[in-house]
C-alpha cells in the first residue's frame, strides 16, 4: 500500500467493480448500483490485493493509437498464423527470444505481456520479474533478421503502451531508446 | 440467410471435429488442454452465431460464464494436474515469479 | 440499414468460424505445443470478437451490446493468464521440440548461469 494516496486504488477497484456488476445484469439502476457497492465492498475485504504502483497517467490520444495498433497487429497476426497452417511442405520453426523491458515495472510488464499474448504468433514462455525481462516465443521465424524484427517489434509495443499509461520520466526513456534503435539492445 | 447458417454450422463443425483429432491424439496433456480450449472457443462461437441468426439474446449469459469458465479450466488443470519435471531449485530462484507461482 | 447490418453481421460471422477452422487446422498440423498455442490464440481472440460484433449487428439493443462487451472484456483479460501457464508449463517440461527452436535466449541465459529453467540447460 502506497503512502501517496492509498484510497485512489481501492477506490478505482470499487467503481470498476460497480459497473461489471451493472453490465452483468445489463441495465442501470439505483438497486444494482447498491447491489453493486455492497458486492464490491465484499470482495475488497474478502481479498485485498497488493496495489500496484501507478505512477503515470492516462493520455487519451496515445490509448486510442494503441487500440488501433492492436486491432491492425490482431488481424495482421491473425492472417500470417493463419497462412503457415495452411502452407503445405516445411514444418515452421521457431525461437524464444529475450526482450529486455525498458521499464522494468511490475504494471507495465503486466500490460505488455498481456497484449503480446493477446496476439497470435508471440507468446510469453518465461517471465524474468527482477530483470523486467519477457522471453517470448515467436512462430515462423526462418533467420537471424526475423528475431530482430520480432524483438523490435516488442519494443514497439512497449513504447505505444508507456507512452499511453507511463509516467513522464518513464515516456522520455522509451523515446530515448527509440531514437537510437539498433543499439537497444 | 439459410446460406450464411449452412456456411457458418459447416466451417464450425469441421473446427470441431479437427479440434477432437487432437483432444484424442495428444500426445501430452498440455496438447489436450490446449485443444480443449479451441474447441470451448468453438463452441462459444456456434452458442454466439445460433444468437445472432435467431435474433435472441437467451443464450448470452452462457456466453459470459463460458467467457470465464475456460480460464478457470484450463488454468487448474496446469497447475494442478501437469508436474513439470521441478528440482528443488524452484525456491532457489526466488525472486522470480509470474501469474500464479507455486506456494 | 437493416440489410446492411445483417449483411456486416454475415460477414462478421464467417469470417469468425472461418477462423476457428483455421485454428483447428493448425493444431492438428503444427509440430509441437508451443506453436499449437499460436494457432489456439486466434479463435479465442479475433474469432470471438468478430462473433460477437456479428451478435451485436443483429441484436442492436443496448443491453445486449453491454453484455458482449462484458464478454470481450472477460476474455481478453483471461485468455493470457491460461495461455502464459500453458507455454511455461509446457516449456519447463521438455515438451518443446528443440530441434525447431531457430535459437532460445532464455535456455542461453540459464547457461550463463543468470536465470531461467536451468535445468533446461
Amino acid at each position: 500500500m502506497s503512502s501517496r494516496a492509498p484510497w485512489r486504488g481501492q477506490l478505482g477497484a470499487v467503481v470498476w467493480l460497480v459497473l461489471i456488476w451493472n453490465l452483468l445484469f445489463g441495465e442501470f439502476t439505483v438497486g444494482n448500483v447498491l447491489g453493486g457497492l455492497a458486492v464490491a465492498a465484499l470482495v475488497l475485504v474478502v481479498f485485498p490485493l497488493p496495489a500496484v504502483a501507478f505512477s503515470g497517467r492516462l493520455r487519451p490520444l496515445p490509448l486510442l493509437r494503441f487500440a488501433a495498433r492492436f486491432v491492425v497487429d490482431l488481424v495482421s497476426a491473425s492472417a500470417q498464423v493463419a497462412w503457415s497452417a495452411l502452407r503445405f511442405g516445411r514444418e515452421p520453426r521457431s525461437a524464444v527470444i529475450a526482450v529486455p523491458l525498458r521499464v522494468p515495472t511490475d504494471l507495465n510488464l503486466t500490460l505488455t505481456a498481456e497484449a503480446l499474448s493477446l496476439v497470435p504468433g508471440s507468446l510469453i514462455v518465461e517471465v524474468d520479474r527482477e530483470a523486467g525481462t519477457l522471453y517470448v516465443h515467436v512462430l515462423d521465424v526462418r533467420a537471424r533478421a526475423d528475431v530482430e524484427r520480432a524483438r523490435a517489434q516488442v519494443l514497439a509495443l512497449e513504447a505505444r503502451i508507456v507512452r499511453a499509461t507511463g509516467s513522464a520520466e518513464e515516456v522520455r526513456l522509451v523515446q530515448a531508446a527509440s531514437t537510437d534503435r539498433g543499439v537497444a539492445r | 440467410m439459410t446460406v450464411v447458417v449452412v456456411t457458418v454450422a459447416a466451417l464450425l463443425l469441421a473446427a470441431a471435429l479437427l479440434t477432437l483429432v487432437r483432444i484424442v491424439r495428444g500426445p501430452s496433456l498440455l496438447d489436450r488442454v490446449v485443444a480443449t480450449d479451441v474447441l470451448l472457443a468453438v463452441i462459444v462461437a456456434a452458442l454466439g452465431a445460433e444468437a445472432a441468426l435467431n435474433r435472441h439474446a437467451t443464450t448470452l449469459p452462457i456466453l459470459v460464464v463460458l467467457a470465464i469458465l475456460g480460464f478457470v479450466g484450463s488454468v487448474s488443470v496446469v497447475r494442478f494436474a501437469v508436474r513439470p519435471p521441478d528440482g528443488p531449485d524452484t525456491d532457489a530462484r526466488g525472486g522470480r515469479e509470474t501469474v500464479g507461482e507455486r506456494p | 440499414m437493416t440489410g446492411v447490418a445483417d449483411v456486416l453481421s454475415a460477414v462478421c460471422l464467417i469470417t469468425g468460424a472461418l477462423l476457428s477452422l483455421i485454428a483447428a487446422i493448425g493444431l492438428v498440423r503444427f509440430p509441437d505445443v508451443l506453436s499449437r498455442m499460436h494457432a489456439a490464440t486466434k479463435p479465442q481472440v479475433l474469432g470471438l470478437l468478430l462473433i460477437l460484433a456479428g451478435i451485436g449487428f443483429r441484436l442492436r439493443t443496448g443491453a445486449d451490446i453491454t453484455t458482449l462487451l462484458l464478454i470481450a472484456v472477460f476474455q481478453l483479460a483471461t485468455a493470457p493468464v491460461a495461455a502464459h501457464m500453458v507455454g511455461r508449463a509446457a516449456y519447463r517440461s521438455e515438451l518443446v521440440r528443440r530441434d525447431l527452436l531457430l535459437l532460445d535466449e532464455a535456455a542461453e541465459a540459464a547457461d550463463g548461469g543468470r536465470d531461467p529453467a536451468a535445468r533446461l540447460g
